[in-house]
C-alpha cells in the first residue's frame, strides 16, 4: 500500500490532528546474530488513524513487538537494524530525522507502554517523580509544579488517593496500579498515537477488564490512535476496530473486526480461530495448526506459512503471495484468499 | 459415578511471616490455602481456577506431598498420604505426577531428553528393569508426539510447545493414575495451547488418568474440564461441573469472573454483562473477616463481614456456592459448538 | 531455533486437526546409524576432544606434571650447584636460560622448580573447591541454622589477612631452622592455603546452590520422589560447577604466586628446594641488569597458568549444552 497519499496533516477545530497519524510502509528489520541474519520484519505496512484502534495480532516471534519497538526508536542495534521502508508520523519520514527530532516525537507524537509494568519502572524512584520527570524535563515546569501535575495524571487513570500515593514506589503498587501508573506515564505528554505492547498479558482476568476499559476510554476521549499488540483474539475483540495479523514479520491480512472474525481471509487466521478455546461454546472441538512457527533464519521459500497450512499448493512454495486487496477495509496474503472469503 | 480415588479435606497451608534472623519471631501468617476439600474420581478431569495469589499453585504443591500442610488431610485410596514413608511414600509419588507450568525452568538444561524422561525410571528403579528403560523412554517420545530419535537432545534445543510434551512424557513414565497440571498451557502460544490440550485429552482417554488441572484461564479450563472449582483467597467459593459453573453460576466472584472473559466474537461486545470488580485482591496474610469477597462484591451485608458462608448447595440452586446471597445469574450465553 | 521439522515439504491439503507435525524425523526414510544414548559428560568428552585449544592446554599440562614427576627427563644438572665464576652469565648454548647470580644452572632451576609449584598450587586448588564446594552445597541446600552456622564460620575465615594468617599457621608449625623435608612443608603450605581460602568458593557455590535450588526442574525432581542424594549429584551440581571450575582455574595462577611470597617470606619452602617463585623473587633485583633470569620462570608460570585457564574455560563451556 506503498501508494497511500502523503498529506499534509488535518487540524480539527479543537487543534488536535484528525485522519492519518501513522504509517508504517514496508517496514524491513533483521537482527545480526552469531547464528546468521535473522529476518525478523519483511515489509509491514500499517497504518493508524486519529480515534481509531488498530490491533496487531501475532504469536511470540511474528514480530509485532519488534515492529513498536522500531517505531519508538528503542530497537537494540545491534543486532537490529532497520534494512528498508519508511515510518511516517503525519506524513514525516521517522527514519530520515535526527536523534533529536525522533525524540521530541517520542512521548509528545507516540508513545508507548509495556507488558512488565514491574521493570519498565525505576524502583529507587516514588511515581510522582517518574511521572513528573516528563514534565520537569520536557516543560521545564518546576518540582512542585510537575508533582501537581503528576496527581492530576494518577486521577486520570483512577488510582484512588492519588495524593497519597504519589508519593509510593512502584512495589508497593498492584499489577493493574502498575499498569495504570505506566498509562499516566505514557500519557503525560499527551501523545497522538499510543501503543500498547501486551498491556493486560501480565494481569489477571478482572484486572484485564478494568485496564482495557481504561485504555478504550481514554483513548476514545483524547481522539488517540491506538496500537494495540496482543496475541490474545479474545481481547481484541472486544476493543479494536481494525485487525492486523502477523506471521514470520508479513502482516498476512487485514481487516475490519468484524469481517475478520466473521469470515476470516487467511489460512492462519482460520486457524487461529479454531485453536482457542472459548468460553461460551459447549463440546467444542479444538482444531490446531500442525508444526511450528517458523525460525525467523530460514524462513520457507513462497509463502512462510505453507508448512503449516491445510490448503498448501505448490504455488505457495515458490511465490511470496502479496498482501492483496479483497475490499475496502481488508486484505489478505493469501493465494486463494478469494476462494475463503467467496465459500460459505 | 466412577470410584473415588483422591479426598481432600480442610487443607489448610499457613505460611509463617518472620522477622529477625537468629530468633525468629513470628508476626503473622499468610493464609495461602485456609481449607479446601476437593473430590476426584477416576479418569475425570477437575478444574481449579482463580486469579493469581488464590492459593492455587501452593494447593498444587501440598498436594505433590512437596509441602506438608498445615492442617487437613489428603486420602489416596484410602490412605493418608501425609503419613506414609519411605518405600510407601515412593509407591504412592508413582501414582500422582506433576506437569509445570514453564517449559523452559521445569527441565534441567544438563540434562538430555533420554535422561529427563529416564529419570523416573531410575528413581522408582523396580518399575522398568534396566535394559528396557531406553525403548520405553523411545515409546514415551512417540505417545507424546515427538521424533523418538530425539533422545540426546537438549531442552533448549526444543521450542516451548515440545518441552511441555517433554514435560508430559516424564509425568506419564510411570504410569501414574492422578496427573496435577499446574498452568501447563499458559506460557504457550496460542496455536501450540490448542495441541498440548488435545495431548492431554488424548493421553486421559488412552491411559484412563485423572486430572487436576489448575488454570487462570477460565476457557481452557471449560474446555478440559468435567467438574470446577473456583478459588479465591485460599478458599473455594464455588464447585460444581463445568456446565453448573459456566452456566449457572451463583457466587458474585465466579459471575465476576466469568464476565470479564474476552470471548473472540465481536458481536458479543453489545449484548454483553459484563461485572467490573473494583479494587484488587486483598492480602493473604490479612483476609477480610467473614466472607473473603466482601471488600469487593456489591451485594456485600453485614452478615457477610461476620459469618463466613460455608459452601453448601442452597434453595434455587444445584450446586455448592459459598455465598449467603448465592443467587443464579447467566453470564455466558453458551451455545453448543458447531 | 533449528528444528528440523521446519523442513517438511508441502503436503495435500488434508486436514490433519489434531496430528502434529513435530513427529516428522528430519531424514526420515534414509537409514540411519544407531544412536546410542549419551549422558551430560558423554557429551562434553565429544565435544571437548574436537576442540583444539582442549588439546593444546592439556598437553602443555602434561608436559609440566612431566616435569614436575621426573626432572631428570628434562636436565641432567644440579639446580642448586652454584659456581660464582659465571654469576649471571646470559643464555648460551652451554646454560640455554643462562645462570643467577650465584652461578647456577637456570635451566635446570625452572625444570626442577615446577614440581613445588605446579604440586601446591595444584594440590590447594583442589583442596579449596572440594572442602569449600562440599560446604558451601551443603549451607546452600540445607539452608536455616546449618547455613547461618556455616557461613559465620566462613566469613571468620574470609575475615582474616591471608599473608598473616599464612605466616601464624607456618611459623608454628615450620619455624625458621626446622628441619622438616620438602614433602612435609609443601603439604603444609598446601593445607594453609586451603584453609585461609576456601570460604570463597563456599560463597561461590553457595550462592549458586541457592539460586538453582528454588529452579522449577529441582520441584519437578522431588516431586518425582528424588532423594537428596540424587538433587545433588544429578541436578545441583552440574548446574553450579561452572562458577566454580572458572574461580579454581584463576585460582591456581595465585597460588603460584602465594607459594612464592610464603617462601620469599621466609616461612615457605627453603633453599636448596626450588620453585618458581623463589627464582622470580630472587631474580626481581636484578630486573634491569639480567632480564633473563625474571624472564624464564615467569614465562612457565604464565604458560602454566594460562594452561590450566585455557582448559577449565573449554571444560565449562562443554558442560554447557547451550554453548554447544
Amino acid at each position: 500500500m506503498s501508494d497511500v497519499t502523503v498529506s499534509e496533516p488535518q487540524v480539527d477545530t479543537s487543534g488536535r490532528p484528525t485522519g492519518r497519524l501513522l504509517e508504517v510502509d514496508n517496514l524491513r528489520v533483521e537482527f545480526r546474530t552469531r547464528d546468521g541474519v535473522a529476518k525478523v520484519i519483511n515489509g509491514v505496512t500499517y497504518h493508524v488513524d486519529a480515534g481509531e484502534t488498530l490491533a496487531v495480532l501475532g504469536e511470540s516471534g511474528s514480530g509485532k513487538s519488534v515492529t513498536a519497538q522500531t517505531i519508538m526508536g528503542i530497537l537494540d542495534t545491534p543486532p537490529g537494524f532497520v534494512t528498508g521502508g519508511e515510518i511516517r508520523f503525519q506524513g514525516r519520514d521517522m527514519l530520515a530525522m535526527s536523534a533529536e527530532e525522533r525524540r521530541r516525537i517520542r512521548g509528545e507524537g507516540i508513545a508507548m507502554v509495556f507488558q512488565d509494568a514491574l521493570s519498565a519502572l525505576n524502583p529507587v524512584f516514588n511515581v510522582g517523580f517518574q511521572i513528573g520527570e516528563q514534565f520537569r524535563v520536557r516543560r521545564g515546569m518546576s518540582r512542585a509544579d510537575a508533582k501537581k501535575r503528576a496527581i492530576e495524571m494518577l486521577d486520570l487513570v483512577k488510582i484512588p488517593n492519588a495524593k497519597q500515593r504519589v508519593n509510593e514506589y512502584p512495589h508497593q503498587f498492584s499489577g493493574g496500579m502498575r499498569q495504570r501508573v505506566m498509562i499516566a506515564m505514557s500519557l503525560a505528554l499527551d501523545p497522538q498515537v499510543l501503543i500498547a505492547d501486551e498491556p493486560t498479558t501480565a494481569l489477571d482476568v478482572t484486572v484485564q477488564a478494568q485496564i482495557m476499559d481504561l485504555l478504550a476510554e481514554l483513548q476514545r476521549e483524547r481522539q488517540m490512535g491506538l496500537i494495540l499488540i496482543t496475541h490474545d483474539l479474545g481481547v481484541v475483540a472486544d476493543v479494536a476496530d481494525r485487525i492486523a495479523v502477523m506471521y514470520a514479520g508479513r502482516i498476512v491480512e487485514e481487516a475490519d473486526v468484524h469481517e475478520l472474525y466473521a469470515k476470516p481471509a487467511h489460512p492462519y487466521t482460520i486457524g487461529l480461530l479454531e485453536s482457542i478455546p472459548r468460553i461460551d461454546e459447549k463440546g467444542q472441538q479444538l482444531r490446531t495448526i500442525r508444526g511450528l512457527p517458523p525460525s525467523l533464519l530460514k524462513i520457507p521459500s513462497g509463502c512462510p506459512f505453507h508448512p503449516r497450512c491445510p490448503m498448501a499448493q505448490p504455488v505457495c512454495v515458490e511465490k511470496v503471495p502479496p498482501l492483496l486487496q479483497l475490499g475496502p477495509t481488508r486484505a489478505s496474503a493469501c493465494h486463494f484468499a478469494e476462494e475463503l472469503v467467496s465459500r460459505d | 459415578m466412577t470410584e473415588k480415588i483422591l479426598e481432600v479435606r480442610d487443607l489448610v497451608k499457613h505460611y509463617p511471616v518472620t522477622r529477625g534472623v537468629v530468633f525468629k519471631k513470628t508476626i503473622g501468617h499468610v493464609k495461602a490455602v485456609d481449607g479446601v476439600s476437593l473430590d476426584l474420581h477416576r479418569g475425570e478431569t477437575l478444574g481449579v481456577v482463580g486469579e493469581s495469589g488464590c492459593g492455587k499453585s501452593t494447593l498444587a504443591r501440598v498436594l505433590m506431598n512437596l509441602e506438608k500442610p498445615s492442617a487437613g488431610w489428603v486420602n489416596y485410596r484410602g490412605q493418608d498420604i501425609y503419613a506414609q514413608r519411605g518405600a510407601d511414600l515412593r509407591r504412592l509419588r508413582r501414582q500422582i505426577q506433576l506437569v509445570m507450568q514453564d517449559p523452559y525452568t521445569s527441565l534441567n538444561p544438563r540434562m538430555t531428553v533420554g535422561d529427563l524422561i529416564g529419570e523416573p525410571f531410575e528413581i522408582h528403579s523396580d518399575v522398568a528393569p534396566k535394559g528396557s528403560r531406553r525403548q520405553k523412554v523411545q515409546e514415551l517420545l512417540e505417545v507424546v508426539g515427538l521424533n523418538p530419535e530425539h533422545i540426546n537432545r537438549y531442552p533448549h534445543q526444543f521450542s516451548g510447545g515440545q518441552r511441555q510434551r517433554i514435560g508430559i512424557a516424564r509425568a506419564l513414565a510411570l504410569r501414574p493414575e492422578i496427573i496435577v497440571c499446574d498452568e501447563p498451557v499458559s506460557a504457550l502460544d496460542v496455536s501450540i495451547q490448542a495441541q498440548v490440550m488435545n495431548l492431554l485429552e488424548k493421553l486421559q482417554n488412552e491411559f484412563g488418568l485423572a486430572y487436576i488441572f489448575i488454570a487462570h484461564d477460565l476457557s481452557v479450563v471449560r474446555h478440559l474440564s468435567d467438574r470446577v472449582a473456583v478459588m479465591y483467597l485460599g478458599k473455594i467459593v464455588e464447585t460444581g461441573t463445568e456446565e453448573e459453573i459456566y452456566e449457572r453460576p451463583t457466587h458474585p466472584y465466579t459471575q465476576a469472573l466469568l464476565s470479564a472473559v474476552p470471548v473472540p466474537d465481536p458481536t458479543s461486545r453489545e449484548n454483553k454483562t459484563i461485572i467490573r470488580l473494583t479494587g484488587d485482591v486483598p492480602s493473604p496474610a490479612n483476609p477480610p473477616s467473614g466472607c473473603r469477597f466482601r471488600t469487593r462484591c456489591w451485594k456485600a451485608q453485614e452478615i457477610c463481614a461476620t459469618e463466613p458462608p460455608a459452601l453448601v448447595t442452597r434453595p434455587g440452586s444445584d450446586h455448592p456456592s459459598a455465598c449467603h446471597f448465592a443467587e443464579k445469574r447467566e453470564i455466558v450465553a453458551t451455545h453448543e459448538a458447531a | 531455533m533449528s528444528d528440523p521439522t521446519m523442513g517438511s515439504m508441502v503436503t495435500p491439503p488434508a486436514e490433519q486437526p489434531t496430528v502434529p507435525a513435530t513427529t516428522v524425523a528430519p531424514d526420515a526414510g534414509t537409514p540411519r546409524r544407531k544412536e546410542k544414548p549419551r549422558g551430560l559428560l558423554g557429551d562434553a568428552w565429544y565435544d571437548l576432544r574436537r576442540k583444539p585449544l582442549f588439546w593444546i592446554s592439556t598437553a602443555f599440562i602434561l608436559l609440566f606434571v612431566l616435569m614436575a614427576a621426573f626432572p631428570s627427563l628434562f636436565t641432567s644438572v644440579d639446580p642448586s650447584h652454584g659456581e660464582l665464576s659465571r654469576s649471571r652469565v646470559e643464555p648460551s648454548a652451554n646454560g640455554w636460560f643462562g645462570y643467577d647470580v650465584q652461578g647456577r644452572d637456570v635451566y635446570a632451576r625452572v625444570i626442577h622448580g615446577a614440581e613445588a609449584s605446579i604440586v601446591v598450587a595444584v594440590l590447594a586448588t583442589i583442596g579449596t573447591v572440594l572442602l569449600g564446594g562440599t560446604i558451601g552445597m551443603l549451607a546452600g541446600y540445607r539452608g536455616g541454622w546449618v547455613d547461618a552456622i556455616l557461613s559465620r564460620v566462613a566469613d571468620v575465615f574470609f575475615g582474616i589477612p591471608f599473608v598473616l594468617g599464612a605466616i601464624v599457621i607456618l611459623f608454628a608449625l615450620n619455624p625458621p631452622g626446622s628441619t622438616r623435608d620438602k614433602y612435609s612443608i609443601m603439604g603444609i603450605v598446601v593445607a594453609s592455603l586451603v584453609i585461609l581460602t576456601w570460604p570463597v568458593s563456599m560463597r561461590i557455590m553457595r550462592s549458586a546452590v541457592l539460586s538453582t535450588k528454588e529452579a522449577d526442574y529441582i520441584v519437578a525432581a522431588r516431586a518425582m520422589g528424588a532423594g537428596p542424594g540424587r538433587i545433588i549429584l544429578k541436578h545441583l551440581l552440574p548446574n553450579c560447577l561452572a562458577p566454580v571450575l572458572v574461580y579454581s582455574t584463576i585460582l591456581i595462577g595465585s597460588f603460584i604466586g602465594a607459594e612464592a611470597t610464603l617462601s620469599f617470606l621466609g616461612v615457605g619452602l627453603k633453599s636448596p628446594v626450588v620453585s618458581w617463585g623463589i627464582m622470580i623473587n630472587e631474580a626481581q633485583q636484578f630486573i634491569r641488569v639480567s632480564p633473563f633470569l625474571l624472564l624464564f620462570p615467569a614465562g612457565f608460570l604464565v604458560v602454566a597458568v594460562l594452561s590450566f585457564v585455557m582448559l577449565g574455560e573449554t571444560v565449562r563451556e562443554a558442560l554447557d549444552p547451550k554453548l554447544r
